[in-house]
């Protein structure tokens, strides 16, 4: 599979990321799946719940509170990831995946997003360096949990 | 009595492409056991090795998360809808402050 994405849509991507610096920033693909492309018609910004802590603690506990915060960690409100999806679902459109950005570190998976994540959906990770947005990379995970592998993003 | 479990986009692989699927159940807990066992290739994206439910999947019914109601003991009836989502959730490796 490949993801495809316009100019706009990057765009879009990078300047969210940039105004969140340092903090993390997310978002959702919304699209439709043809065949061997997943192709996006609607970047959405959501709000990095990690910013609300005693919530995003009640959702999902950070293990180490004292080294995972907002600058390192994001989290999506899953009732309002569930009115994104319905309202995805009325417009006959798919979640495709999820954008989110590694402030001041490599546009490379962590352990931790592995372990969050589904198969299937698309990550993509946008790395931003000193409050510029740098390299965005777009990973799936394997069927057996083990990996990402890297996805072909296409313009 | 059967009820309705929506299946989110990635996990349809697992349930033969289908976007909802009815299972007879009286609690949340008898639908997840119904659907795993119906389809147990969902069961690794769904539960731990410890055969607890993921931390980041939650299951809502209609729009309450399960959390806050009485979990797997949850009571269900015909009109419920069950669904499956996952606390989108990630970051970048933790910077090692040792010294």
């Amino acid at each position: 599979m490949a993801i495809q994405l316009n100019a706009q849509q990057l765009q879009s991507i990078r300047s969210h990321a940039e105004r969140e610096y340092p903090n993390e920033c997310c978002g959702v693909l919304l699209g439709r799946a043809d065949g061997a492309v997943k192709e996006v018609s609607e970047v959405v910004p959501l709000k990095n719940l990690r910013l609300d802590s005693a919530r995003a603690q009640e959702l999902l506990p950070l293990e180490d509170p004292g080294r995972e915060s907002e600058k390192n960690r994001f989290l999506i409100d899953p009732l309002e990831q569930m009115m994104v999806e319905k309202d995805a679902r009325s417009r006959e459109l798919d979640v495709l995946g999820y954008y989110h950005s590694h402030p001041d570190h490599p546009a490379r998976p962590s352990i931790y997003d592995r372990d969050h994540a589904w198969p299937w959906y698309s990550y993509i990770i946008l790395s931003v360096e000193r409050g510029k947005a740098a390299e965005m990379t777009s990973w799936v995970l394997s069927e057996d949990r083990a990996h990402f592998d890297p996805e072909l993003m296409k313009p | 009595m059967p009820v309705k479990v929506v299946i989110p986009t990635p996990l349809r692989q697992y349930t033969g492409k289908k976007d909802s699927v009815e299972i007879e159940a009286r609690t949340v807990g008898e639908a997840l056991a119904g659907l795993t066992s119906r389809y147990s290739d969902l069961r690794k994206h769904l539960y731990n090795e410890e055969g607890k439910l993921r931390s980041f999947v939650n299951v809502y019914v209609n729009d309450e998360d399960i959390r806050f109601l009485q979990r797997d003991q949850t009571p269900l009836t015909e009109t419920d809808v069950i669904s499956i989502v996952p606390s989108i959730a990630g970051g970048s490796m933790i910077r090692c402050i040792c010294s």
